[in-house]
């Protein structure tokens, strides 16, 4: 159900720059999050995608620094924020959920403990009534006996509890903005199904705004209302989910749909493929960064491309849109 | 049919739990628990499973990586575990792997060239003429034997994984167990690996016994198709028949559970929800390995542990109850 489009976005990043020695990493990205929307960013490894998370959430790594550009949460420029008006914000007005949750919870503090941590750090209940707060969320997130649970360290959890717990202390105080960095990657399929669920469920019942980081088109396909693809610290192409994978409307996007094996193909043919490999940053080339590896690229491409509109809320920064069709 | 490449009956991979006053043993966990596998001669098989299930430990007992408690692994027709250990390994050289990380299956010291030859090297080979057959399997690779001198270092992932695919050719194989081969790459280079894999085979006539988490990479990929739970198999057949048509609600649930890369088809199909956690293969239940999970069960289910058995459309199935069918995927 896509959200209501008039609402002001709860997050609206505009022309963000993440540089990393001197060179743009993520260069110029915008996009927005409305109101229990969930917004895809797609992209492989080295395309800025988690970088662009990173930043919103003010989490970037030291190396890396947001040198240009807006993150506004609510109308609040996120990148102007000290650390301390940073940390005072994370958890109750906007949460972010890792790949690894186990590495992302304190292998020393019970879960219930950790889950209860972030409304009493932020002053939104006693520890008494933050921990039956906590067991109930708990529950919420479908971990059976919340109550004998909540007193176990994060080892005696299996890994998906522990991608429940996250999720559960995510989102205890209720946050404006969920923040999911590939969130089901180093899950087994039953567990991805059970937590993809739950952000819908989540998202449906308190009209949350959930950005989500991810490499896997099923994933998309089955929560996102809107899908933007990154490629090379570029978005590349933006448009609702239906659309994106119907009129797939840049050459990377069309190639990278076209490449998944799929429940329905022909058995043991060949896949399509990509020609080449993701080049890293050193090697992206001026001008459109696919161009080295697209089919229907020509001398034109070595100019930026600007992003041109392909049809309502859909846009792609492909200057060859008369010639898609070449793709497939 | 001939007689298959690799015939594995009853395998069993038991490790022991030490602990108490003395360090005796005071647990086992069964990781492998009841195994029957054949490979025919350039065929694909693909065992698949959630982690834990046991698919990794059962390819590495049968590449002899992991010992096993019991059983019998017939390559070729011979018992490789009744061989005397010399014989054993050189049987052993005929069965290759790929594992899924490429950076840590290549010393990052040697060049590619250097990797590649390591088991020609090993098995006595001159070293002009390995260098020669080294400068092939690049070509074969779609690296180019230029390429020999680089580094692990110098390459993206997707490379690396072609050197790590010709050092498994090296030797000429009869079998390569696959472990999650695409899983690290980048989904714009996974359908690469993965045409070169089924192009290797049909130019060498090799078996691969593919183990994968991705159940669209094996539809894709396998002629037949194990499905493991806990140990155990619990629905085997061809590809095709599995994923059209699955019996166990077990391989129901987890066919159900992958995410169409299409969001209209995705978002009508039913749910068919797989709630609670894999049991502890220290503690599994008694009866079916799938009870504590199954929205069928019956009491029988509880006491006795079901055989595969033939469904009469090619596939068997390990369930007293058989699921009725729920169509066609998707």
């Amino acid at each position: 159900m896509p959200a209501d489009p008039t609402p002001r976005p709860v997050l609206a990043v505009a022309d963000l720059v993440v540089e990393i020695g001197g060179r743009a990493v993520v260069d110029g990205v915008s996009l927005e999050v409305k109101p229990g929307e969930v917004v895809a960013l797609v992209g492989e490894s080295g395309s800025g995608k988690s970088l662009t998370a990173l930043s919103v959430i003010g989490l970037l790594p030291k190396a890396a620094r947001a040198a240009g550009g807006r993150a506004l949460l609510d109308g609040e420029d996120l990148l102007a924020k000290s650390e301390a008006e940073l940390r005072a914000m994370r958890g109750r007005r906007l949460a972010m959920i890792f790949q690894e949750p186990i590495a992302s919870l304190n292998p020393l503090v019970s879960v219930g403990d950790q889950v209860a941590e972030s409304l009493i750090v932020h002053g939104e209940a006693s520890p008494a009534e933050a921990r039956r707060r906590a067991v109930e969320m708990l529950r919420r997130v479908g971990i059976p006996e919340p109550e004998r649970r909540a007193r176990q360290l994060p080892i005696e959890l299996s890994g998906g509890m522990c991608q429940r717990v996250m999720i559960a202390s995510a989102l205890v105080s209720g946050p404006r903005l969920l923040i999911a960095d590939e969130p089901t990657t180093a899950l087994d399929v039953t567990i991805q199904a059970q937590i993809l669920r739950l952000m819908k469920e989540l998202r449906r019942e308190r009209d949350t705004a959930v950005l989500v980081i991810t490499h896997d088109m099923g994933v998309v396909a089955d929560i996102a209302d809107r899908v933007s693809v990154m490629y090379a610290g570029r978005i590349v192409e933006t448009a609702p989910v239906f659309d994106l994978f119907e009129r797939p409307s840049h050459p990377y996007t069309r190639l990278l749909l076209s490449t998944i094996p799929r429940l329905d193909g022909t058995r043991k043919a060949d896949l399509r493929t990509v020609e080449g490999t993701v080049p890293d940053l050193a090697h992206w080339p001026a001008g459109c960064r696919f161009r080295t590896r697209c089919p229907i690229a020509d001398a034109g491409c070595a100019a930026v491309p600007a992003m041109v509109a392909v049809g309502p809320e859909h846009t792609s920064a492909c200057r060859r849109l008369d010639r898609l069709e070449e793709i497939g | 049919m001939s007689e298959p490449l690799l015939k594995v009956e009853g395998l069993r991979v038991h490790f022991p739990v030490r602990g108490g006053l003395l360090g005796g043993e005071i647990a086992v966990v069964k990781a492998v628990d009841g195994f029957d596998l054949e490979i025919g001669v350039g065929e694909t098989v693909a065992l698949v499973g959630e982690s834990g299930c046991g698919k990794s430990t059962a390819g590495n007992a049968i590449l002899g990586l992991t010992r096993a408690s019991a059983g019998k692994i017939f390559f070729e027709g011979v018992d490789l575990l009744g061989l005397p250990p010399a014989e054993r390994a050189r049987r052993r050289r005929e069965m290759q792997v790929i594992f899924q990380d490429p950076v840590s299956a290549l010393n990052p010291k040697l060049s590619i060239a250097t990797s590649i030859g390591e088991p020609l090297a090993i098995a006595g080979i001159a070293s002009a003429e390995r260098r020669a057959r080294v400068g092939d399997l690049l070509d074969i690779v779609g690296l180019g034997a230029a390429q020999g001198g680089r580094h692990p270092n110098e390459l993206s992932g997707g490379q690396r994984q072609r050197v790590v695919i010709a050092r498994a050719l090296a030797t000429s194989p009869k079998l390569i167990v696959c472990d999650e081969p695409v899983s690290a790459l980048d989904v714009s280079i996974r359908s690469q690996i993965l045409n070169l894999l089924m192009r290797l085979q049909r130019e060498f006539g090799f078996s691969y016994l593919f183990i994968s988490h991705d159940l669209s990479v094996v539809r894709h990929i396998a002629d037949r198709v194990a499905v493991m739970y806990l140990g155990t198999i619990v629905e085997d057949g061809p590809a095709e028949r599995v994923f059209a048509d699955p019996r166990h609600p077990y391989t129901q649930a987890l066919i159900a559970a992958i995410p169409l890369p299409d969001p209209r088809a995705q978002r009508s199909r039913p749910d068919v929800p797989l709630d609670g956690e894999l049991p502890s293969p220290l503690d599994p239940p008694k009866g079916c390995p799938f009870v504590t999970r199954c929205r069928l069960a019956e009491d029988r289910c509880r006491v006795r542990r079901p055989e595969l058995t033939a469904t009469g459309a090619g596939t068997r199935v390990a369930c007293f109850l058989r699921a009725p069918s729920r169509g066609t995927v998707p």
